[in-house]
């Protein structure tokens, strides 16, 4: 059994089709990539995956649960399933570290005390034990991303969620995301969907490139930078690693 | 003398001081919570809830004040229900208030990311939860500025419960002056002195509280 199951996933806005049949599997602890040309449906696949958006047909599965199942209690499961938005969606009205603790408090109902000290031992691990008092407004870009990811972190989920993690940075404050993301790696599950390179090929077990509503090609990071089978595949990723600013992406 | 009587007056000015204090207590009391009702389900309630709580934030909105606390006081009286003079009042104040902050709310809710309900959702929250810890801590913040606006409207528009006979400020004051008509602007004066430093104080009292409760970084909307 796989730890994440998506199998044949449609989803229409607007009787357009953005999704098209989109399957793939995780492993625990498994990282994958996804990567793709803007509009290509990767943040409504995600979303696809919580039920933020649910899918018009085709089955999500998680540790043998069906997530798509109407009769599935879909709270429960999203407390499994960790988001990082591209926009970070902190809550404007609470603490850094109150960001963290709210859904250990008021989802897993853990007492107040237990909660901020779990909290806090989360923004260490992103590196912000400094910043705990402080309002997302009072935050740099970076800091605000590494608080979504204490935030989902704490909620102790198989898999994490990425969505574009740091498009909304300056350049300078990437670094210290993507050195947070790979801290994690192999210690929870992470689906990302990103247009870092460098990230892809160090981190990334394997490399998902979606097109048109479709998974186009998907292998090891190796294998798709220096041989993808499809043309397509390799003219993406010798563009992107131009724009990325990555050295050379090979193809 | 005039000054005398003025003076000998301000026991009963303050009498109606106290009514008019607890008109406005309690109607804004009802004003808020019936309001804070009305704009969540307007904005996360079933089409037809909302479709009625906008007809009844159109009617309460369309009709002059004094209308409502007609109909609010001799209309059940017709059908053999009586209500008092201050309950009729502070229902109508309550009734036409809560379409006001319905308003007020609302539009609080509305400025508020959806990007924060995702996150709610994200972590497991309920939508009841995601309303209750994330949505209404930010919506009551950024109300506070059209809320204390309204809040003054409120409270000077107490005194047209003296039209179906409660005793408050501008009550007592007709009945110094009837007897003395001579002192009718001085009384009028004092008053509306009276009036103003209710407004002026609660003014500052709500500005300290919007500054206390910002959220830092976070501007809310001028005072209107
Ligand atoms: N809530 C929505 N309503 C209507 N159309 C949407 C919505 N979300 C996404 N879309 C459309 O779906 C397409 C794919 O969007 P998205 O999943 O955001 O792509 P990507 O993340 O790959 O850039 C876009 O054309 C977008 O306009
Ligand atoms: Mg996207």
């Amino acid at each position: 059994m796989h730890m994440l199951e998506v199998k044949n996933i449609h989803k229409s806005y607007c009787k357009v089709e953005i999704l098209k049949g989109v399957s793939f599997t995780m492993e625990k602890g498994e990282t994958k990539v996804i990567i793709g040309p803007s509009g290509t449906g990767k943040s409504t696949l995600l979303r696809c995956i919580n039920q933020l958006s649910p899918p018009d047909k085709g089955e999500v599965w998680l540790d043998g649960e069906e997530v798509t199942n109407p009769k599935t209690n879909i709270n429960k499961i999203r407390e499994k399933i960790g988001f990082v938005f591209q926009d970070f969606n902190l809550f404007n009205h609470l603490s850094a570290l109150r960001n963290i603790s709210i859904g250990l408090e008021k989802v897993k109902g853990i007492e107040k005390e237990e909660a901020r000290k779990r909290a806090l031992e989360e923004l260490h691990r992103v590196g912000l034990d400094a910043q705990a008092q402080q309002y997302p407004a009072q935050l740099s870009g970076g800091q605000k991303q590494r608080v979504g990811i204490a935030r989902a972190l704490a909620m102790d989920p198989d898999i994490i969620l990425f969505d574009e993690p740091t498009s909304a940075l300056d350049p300078e404050l990437i670094g210290d995301v993507l050195d947070v993301m790979k801290s994690l790696a192999g210690k929870v599950a992470m689906l990302v969907v990103t247009h870092e390179m460098g990230f892809a090929r160090n981190v990334a077990d394997e490399i998902i490139f979606m097109e048109g509503g479709v998974i186009v090609e998907q292998g090891p990071p190796k294998e798709m930078f220096t041989n993808a089978k499809l043309a397509r595949t390799r003219e993406f990723l010798g563009r992107i690693g131009a724009l990325y600013g990555e050295e050379e992406t090979g193809g | 003398m005039g000054l005398e009587t003025i003076v000998t007056s301000l026991p009963r000015l303050l009498d109606g001081l106290r009514v008019t204090i607890g008109l406005t207590v309690f109607a804004v009391c009802l004003g808020t919570i019936l309001g804070l009702l009305l704009a969540l389900g307007r904005s996360y309630g079933k089409r037809a809830l909302s479709l009625f709580i906008n007809l009844y934030e159109k009617i309460f909105r369309g009709i002059p004040l004094l209308v409502i606390i007609f109909i609010i006081y001799f209309g059940p009286s017709q059908i053999g229900f009586n209500l008092d003079p201050f309950s009729a009042a502070i229902l109508s104040l309550g009734l036409r208030s809560a379409a006001y902050q319905a308003q007020i709310f609302r539009g609080s809710i509305e400025s508020i990311p959806e990007g924060q309900i995702s996150a709610s959702y994200s972590l497991g929250m309920t939508k009841i939860k995601a309303i209750r810890y994330v949505i209404l801590p930010q919506v009551l913040r950024l109300s506070i500025p059209g809320w204390s606006n309204e809040f003054t409207i409120l409270l000077k528009d107490t005194s047209i419960a003296i039209s179906i006979g409660v005793i408050e400020l501008m009550r007592q004051g007709r009945y110094i002056y009837v007897r003395e008509p001579d002192l009718a602007l001085a009384i009028f004066l004092l008053i509306a002195f009276i009036y103003f430093l209710l407004v002026i104080t609660t003014n500052k009292s709500l500005s300290y509280l919007e500054k206390k409760y910002r959220m830092a970084g976070y501007q809310t909307e001028a005072h209107r």
